[in-house]
């Protein structure tokens, strides 16, 4: 699959931006030489499956899950990160939670490489992800109850 | 031999593989569950000496972070260091040096190298061979001390630096490399003969530990992992970074799948590196080794990006987000290892304990990667 048939099966998950007046599904372009990847898309939470599927069938590798705190926007990002070997192009799916209730569904059903990925942005940022089979902590004590890369936790 | 793990009536006993033990290369606990000499399930239980790097790098400024990058994967400690700068040198949008970006090759080649001997010294032990250790750190040794005069270390290397490498290289490791390379290639059929041709070896090896290429993408595993189950998938190529492009080499792949195909990638990948480092020691321009106006203070403007990189034991990205301050809004550090290793569980199942470990052995794992 082309990585602009794709972009367009991806688009009708993303979300759409709101401010424009005509509003556009977050599915952009991006210069690999300047942000490592060539497709950048913003999913719904809910969706982040529906785009792992996508990318699954089109034989994509998921190299990488991580979170980022926006603690001044109340929410997270969780960040998907794909790459397809024959070519060395790049997907981002990216899906903002808000922070108070960080929960998304789990890819690990998809992709079973996820299930690590998954417990480890849950130790770091206590996003739940729904469904997973064991979410345990993967690098922190078996006790930990915090959270280190939360941008309220202090070290 | 397998065991069909589906149809089991008899009893089974649970054992813990480490966190000490030989045979895991570090502080890595497996919780084995065991029918007899076969394994029912394999659970590896990580963390034992995670660090929190990624907390590191938020909290102090862009170059105060370097040194850390020596310290996850020890045993091929440029890649890291490699894969860091470019992230940040992509967002804050610095170009390096010719001369910069070609000593960055020859140094990660070398440590490429030094990093499969390591391999191969340690695999051989596994295997119950002793010998070829003491060879291949003969060997290694020579890459260390070319290192080491010019970086300053043997080991947690930290060398390069945003927009340039920390030292310019001389004469002496200019000539020290030919000499190395020489040497080297002469060395290559002893090893072949050595432990290539060897039949306790290949008996271990062959039909071994078998991983199938979907296995490897659905696991994400990469690197000699990867290559040895016929997916010619190296970063080097796919994304050509720094002055890769430039030189002619071949990707070392196997469709072997087994632990003879991930030990034939990496001695081949040995002969590669040697061909690149010979082609950037003759083509090495002059010019500085550092850009010019790099600020002290690097404050990359806002945003994310992501780099990736070919370390020894596969794709180490780094993903970067900047909120245009010194120090780091997020530092995301993707370690191939830890995707190497999380294929284990399901690749051996049903497997006899001492050919899981051929297999763990020849994922060439290093745990302070995995843990961070």
């Amino acid at each position: 699959m082309s990585l602009s048939a794709i972009k367009q099966k991806l688009a009708e998950i993303a979300v759409r931006s709101a401010d424009a007046a005509s509003p556009v599904p977050l599915a952009v372009d991006t210069a690999h030489a300047v942000r490592g990847t060539d497709l950048d898309v913003t999913v719904p939470p809910e969706r982040v499956t529906d785009a792992a599927r996508v990318l699954d069938e089109a034989a994509f590798m998921l190299e990488s899950i991580t979170g980022v705190d926006f603690i001044a926007e109340g929410q997270m990002e969780v960040v998907y990160d794909y790459t397809f070997t024959a070519s060395g192009e790049r997907v981002a799916i990216r899906a903002r939670v808000p922070r108070a209730k960080p929960e998304l569904p789990t890819v690990c059903g998809i992709h079973p490489g996820a299930n690590w990925h998954e417990r480890e942005t849950h130790d770091f940022f206590g996003i739940v992800f729904t469904g997973h089979p064991d979410l345990i902590p993967l690098l922190l004590p078996e006790d930990a109850d915090f959270h280190p890369l939360r941008k309220d936790y202090g070290a | 031999m397998s065991l069909d793990v589906q149809n089991l009536d008899r009893e089974t006993f649970v054992v813990n593989l480490g966190p000490q033990h030989p045979a895991t290369h570090g502080v890595l606990r497996i919780k084995l569950t065991m029918d007899g000499e076969y394994i029912v399930d394999a659970e590896p239980v990580l963390g034992y000496i995670h660090r929190m790097h990624e907390k590191m790098g938020e909290n102090r400024s862009y170059a105060k972070f370097l040194p850390n990058m020596g310290r996850m994967d020890y045993v091929a400690a440029l890649f890291n260091s490699h894969g860091y700068v470019a992230a940040v040198e992509r967002l804050a949008g610095i170009t390096v040096p010719e001369r910069a970006e070609f000593i960055r090759v020859i140094t990660c080649e070398l440590n490429r190298v030094a990093s499969h001997l390591l391999w191969l010294g340690a695999y051989l032990i596994d295997l119950g061979g002793f010998t070829p250790m003491l060879y291949a750190f003969d060997d290694r040794e020579m890459i260390l001390d070319l290192l080491e005069a010019v970086t300053g270390a043997r080991l947690t290397f930290c060398y390069f630096r945003f927009g340039g490498v920390a030292n310019d290289v001389d004469e002496n490791f200019v000539s020290g490399t030919r000499v190395f390379v020489a040497r080297m290639r002469s060395r290559m059929p002893m090893y072949e003969a050595f432990v290539s041709k060897n039949i306790i070896f290949r008996k271990r090896c062959e039909g071994i530990g078998v991983i199938s290429a979907e296995t490897c993408r659905r696991y994400g595993a990469t690197g000699p992992v990867i290559r040895g189950s016929g997916v010619a998938y190296d970063v080097r190529k796919a994304e050509p970074y720094s002055a890769y492009p430039r030189f002619q080499f071949n990707v070392a792949v196997s469709d072997l799948c087994d632990n003879m195909g991930r030990y034939r990638v990496r001695v081949d990948e040995i002969v590669e590196s040697l061909r690149i480092i010979e082609q950037a020691i003759d083509q090495l321009p002059g010019g500085p080794v550092m850009a010019e106006k790099v600020p002290r203070s690097l404050k990359p403007p806002k945003g994310d990006c992501y780099f990736n990189v070919e370390s020894a034991r596969g794709s180490f990205g780094v993903r970067v987000v900047s909120d245009a301050t010194e120090n780091a809004y997020r530092l995301k550090l993707r370690s191939p290892c830890l995707s190497n290793l999380h294929l284990f569980r399901e690749c051996s199942r049903g497997m006899l304990l001492p050919d899981a470990l051929a297999m763990l052995g020849s994922l060439d794992l290093v745990i302070p990667d995995i843990d961070r």
